[in-house]
């Protein structure tokens, strides 16, 4: 077989790259060394359109352990000899085509990247994006991710304890997938992704690899199918009861002290895991690819090199104690062979029954090494004209307001979310305190001290379309809100960055700015990014998808009883809104969804006064003052003092500002507020310790809702709707009506 | 008295129960591998428990694996000779699975699993909030064998609202009769869906489980 440009191209190399190759191994290469390039070189793994812009972000100190990009996942400090290690990644493509495994292995895939390290994942999150609810197409994604998400995470043992849904039209044909990990491990007992040490054996743990997901990270050519693996499943087969074994044998054998390095097998399989710990190390390896436990026969080095079989993993041990690794595998009936191993001369060599089918620079593969990266183009996108042209006077203050909060509150991206969680278990682990006590970020136990951590997912992708710089500076600053709200110290972050294709200015112009903003907030709340992951081209002949920059975000809370909490709590206490309450609809879900109103710009939003709220919020938490503390989002204040009322049953009367719409007062996004109570005692001592801006506006009730002095009903009736919009959009029979409501 | 927490692979919940026992109840607890068949150390005084997860993944039907273990050999030994078991979830399915209590547990009536509180009543008219964490936790038994259940008081926990009324609404999986948790006619084997062990814990804002643990297994201790 004749290597030229064009098969260079089938596996989606440009001829330029194909040239780098040919001058970096000074020669053409083989087949299975193009496929190598083509897998290490994708966008997913070589970060080539992204790494650029990645690098301005800030990406150590703080608590930061490892810095950025240099393990499989963040790792922080938070005291009494512990670490978090934390990340997020995205598994859009395959969940686009099948829902259920496509979710399944995002799930599996993360929890990896984390013990993986020699952490115990505590904790898994969520970011899911689909289209309108109201289609068939989107209720087939949504029950088919939830069911792959909760299949995985339910059997593997680890509690989804957090996440977020929203439902746009952008959304149609490339849902988003966002999963999150977070785990526990000891100072001084992780494990590098490093191979090191000449003549260290190189071993293989984990299922037999087969011929699913090859190529799943670079290249779907249609050549290459055809020609070679017609029936190929293009997405990977999930298995967690294998994981779950997985995971215990693997913080066993830790134990051991025979581990040198070890890396999952994700993204472009062998060739992946071997190029980067190799490079990483400075070292090569022999690998005899034959001794690969395989589940399919006959399979080829391209192929072996390539596959993307799920719950495997790499590992270089010390040389003379393989079997005690062994033996710890055995224990959990898992196969561990050795395959090759570690050599001095930088070189991976891919032998096949003794014959060398592939030999490489290990470092010319990898980001950081030979991989290229390149400047891309972008020009300000011509919607953004669409959007500064917005004028809110053309939207006339309707006269039934409660009308319309009956509408915002049975919105797919406002209502409660129940139908989902409950079909993900939330509290094995016994770590998830927010089961019981709601927080707005979740509060999980870190067992065997008295500290919590605070997580959270957050991304409002309609403000970053309107302002992709200001509304990635709202992401994050949602997210530290979140954490801040629920008592804990924002620590820092993991970005999941989901925008179209990167070779289109415009959507490449959304990339950067986001960036921007990102790097500003982070430095702003000091939460340094620690990892992620980058997904482009979530795009069809309609377009892009909305740019979607989601932000994980991991807080302490040194004292966990220390814990802030949501809902109200007794009749008769004082509501407060902290921060500017702004006389602003845009980009409202209002706007959006009940005004018909496509483009506005991203809502009312300052830096210093978010950074302002968030430090008075901690203080008063601290200090005792407050009751509850809830932050204002989607839906607006109205929404937020329903979501206080609904765990106690207990309503609130409250009266709007003058000067203010009155659309915008209880329905407006305007960011940087929050909705706190306060007892009737703690009046003097709280208002006398806020230096924001502030507004009393109601008091909390046994169960009736007032605004202005009007009834609205009684909070049970408010819960019953929100508690039940989606269900009733899934109910087949009841889909008519509700899409007639909206 | 002491417990024993079997470890099946897949399990999920062993450490939980095991945490539970020792650090909320101050219990002496140790970790049986399933793999292992020594129960030597085990008086009939003790407690054996089956946690909850998904035994050998449970691919085939739950608990169909793990009643063919090493351990739940032992078990089986164990508790013919009086000794006391506690099975919850995938250790109560495993219970049935063995033969250890009658009837099965099916998928759940809405075909989903579900995790969320529920309210379970005991024979004494006590209501306990409790999580329930399952994708097949329909309790089902032929009428006979439920007639004979409820004679002989071998029903310990039915599914209920807060007020403690049996509705099909407080019913999380379309059990028969709101069946939640059995025990066998000899009083030594319990199964029960609901997961008392993750409601043993102040931090976790919820401490009814503690009683379900103490009531059920450690009366007689209590007693002495």
């Amino acid at each position: 077989m004749e290597i030229t440009a064009k098969t260079a191209q089938q596996l989606r190399l440009t001829e330029e790259e194909f040239e780098l190759i040919k001058q970096k191994l000074g020669r053409t290469p083989n087949f299975n060394e193009l496929c190598a390039f083509s897998g290490m070189w994708s966008e997913h793994c070589s970060y080539k359109n992204s790494i650029k812009w990645l690098k301005t972000l800030p990406r150590e100190g703080g608590r930061m352990l490892v810095k950025a990009g240099e393990e499989n996942a963040g790792l922080m400090d938070i005291g009494d000899g512990l670490g978090v290690v934390f990340k997020i990644e995205s598994h859009n493509h395959p969940s686009a085509i099948e829902p259920f495994q496509g979710a399944a292995t995002g799930v599996g895939g993360i929890h990896r990247d984390i013990f993986t390290m020699g952490a115990r994942p505590i904790a898994s999150l969520n970011s899911l994006r689909f289209g309108k609810l109201e289609e068939d197409k989107t209720q087939h994604l949504l029950s088919g991710v939830v069911h792959g998400i909760g299949h995985y995470g339910n059997c593997f043992g680890v509690p989804t304890v957090g996440g977020e849904i929203y439902f746009d039209e952008s959304y149609h044909t490339n849902p988003l997938v966002n999963a999150m990990s977070v785990g526990i491990v000891k100072n001084g007992e992780t494990v590098s992704a490093t191979a090191l040490g000449k003549g260290n054996p190189v071993m293989f743990v984990g299922s037999a690899t087969g011929k699913d997901g090859i190529g799943g990270a670079s290249f779907a050519s249609a050549d290459i199918t055809a020609e070679s693996a017609q029936d190929l499943p293009a997405v990977q087969v999930g298995d967690p009861f294998q994981e779950k074994k997985l995971l215990e044998a693997c913080l066993e054998v830790i134990q051991t002290g025979a581990v040198v390095g070890m890396q999952d097998m994700g993204a472009a399989g062998i060739i992946c895991s071997t190029a980067e710990m190799s490079a990483k190390g400075g070292v090569g390896m022999r690998i005899d690819l034959d001794k690969v436990p395989t589940r399919q026969s006959e399979m080829k080095t391209w192929e072996l090199l390539l596959s993307e079989s799920q719950e495997r993993m790499l590992l270089v041990a010390e040389k003379g104690r393989e079997e005690e690794v062994k033996r710890v595998f055995e224990k959990w009936d898992l196969p561990c062979s050795v395959i090759g191993e570690v050599t001095e001369d930088g070189m991976l060599d891919f032998y096949m029954n003794g014959e060398l089918d592939a030999s490489l620079p290990a470092n010319e593969l990898v980001l950081g090494g030979g991989a290229p990266q390149y400047d891309r183009e972008y020009r300000e996108p011509k919607y953004l004209a669409e959007i500064a042209k917005f004028k809110p006077e053309s939207v006339a203050v309707p006269e039934d307001l409660k009308a319309i909060a009956e509408k915002i509150i049975a919105l797919p991206s406002i209502a409660s979310k129940r139908w989902i969680y409950t079909q993900y278990d939330s509290m094995v682990g016994t770590v998830n305190t927010s089961t019981n006590t709601p927080t707005d970020a979740a509060v999980v136990a870190v067992k065997g001290t008295t500290k919590g951590l605070a997580v959270t997912t957050d991304c409002n992708s309609r403000y970053v379309f309107a302002d992709p710089y200001k509304g990635t500076m709202i992401a994050v600053s949602e997210a530290a809100r979140n954490i801040v709200c629920s008592g804990g110290l924002p620590l820092g972050v993991t970005n999941c960055l989901n925008f179209g294709n990167p070779y289109d200015p415009e959507v490449y112009y959304q990339f950067v700015n986001a960036i921007k903003g990102m790097g500003e907030a982070c430095r702003r709340f000091d939460t340094p990014v620690t990892g992620g992951n980058v997904s482009f081209y979530n795009q069809n002949p309609d377009g892009p998808v909305n740019p979607t920059p989601t932000i994980g975000m991991v807080g302490l809370l040194e004292d966990i009883r220390e814990k802030m909490t949501l809902d109200f709590k007794e009749e008769g206490d004082i509501i407060y809104v902290l921060g500017n309450i702004t006389d602003d609809i845009n980009s409202s879900e209002y706007l959006h969804r009940v005004q018909g109103v496509k483009y506005s710009p991203a809502p009312h939003f300052e830096l210093e006064e978010e950074y302002a709220l968030q430090q008075q919020l901690a203080s008063l938490i601290k200090s005792k003052l407050v009751r509850s503390v809830h932050d204002v989002s989607e839906g607006g204040v109205y929404v937020t003092l329903c979501e206080s009322g609904f765990n106690r049953e207990l309503g609130f009367s409250v009266s709007t500002k003058g000067g203010i719409r009155k659309d915008a007062f209880l329905y407006g996004e305007g960011q940087s507020r929050a909705i706190v109570t306060v007892a009737l005692a703690n009046v003097q001592a709280f208002e006398a310790a806020l230096n924001i801006p502030f507004e009393k506006i109601g008091v909390v009730s046994s169960g009736e809702i007032a605004v202005d002095g009007d009834f609205w009903g009684t909070i049970d009736w408010w819960k019953d709707t929100y508690d039940t919009a989606i269900e009733n959009y899934l109910a087949k029979e009841d889909a008519g009506s509700a899409l007639t409501a909206i | 008295m002491k417990f024993g927490v079997v470890v099946f692979p897949g399990s999920n919940c062993d450490r939980d129960m095991f945490d539970a026992l020792k650090h909320d109840l101050g219990q002496d607890v140790t970790m049986l591998w399933h793999k292992d068949r020594d129960l030597s150390k085990f008086t009939t005084e003790d407690c054996i428990v089956l946690p909850g997860g998904f035994s050998y993944g449970d691919y085939l039907r739950c608990g169909a694996i793990a009643r063919f273990s090493p351990m739940m050999q032992s078990v089986i030994e164990f508790a013919n000779k009086g000794g006391k078991v506690f099975g919850v979830c995938n250790g109560f399915q495993i219970l049935c699975e063995s033969g250890l209590l009658p009837g099965a547990l099916l998928r759940n009536a809405n075909q989903q699993f579900v995790c969320k509180n529920v309210f379970i009543k005991n024979s004494s008219e006590e209501v306990f909030k409790i999580p329930v964490a399952h994708g097949e936790g329909r309790y089902y038994a032929d009428e006979q064998t439920l007639n004979e259940l409820e004679a002989n008081g071998q029903v310990i926990f039915r599914y209920c609202d807060e007020n403690g009324q049996f509705t099909k609404d407080s019913n999380p999986n379309g059990a028969t009769r709101n069946i939640a948790g059995i025990t066998n006619a000899q009083r030594n084997v319990f199964g029960m869906m609901p997961h008392p062990e993750r409601a043993c814990s102040d931090i976790l804002g919820n401490t009814d489980g503690r009683q379900i643990i103490e009531t059920l297994l450690m009366a007689k201790q209590l007693v002495h």
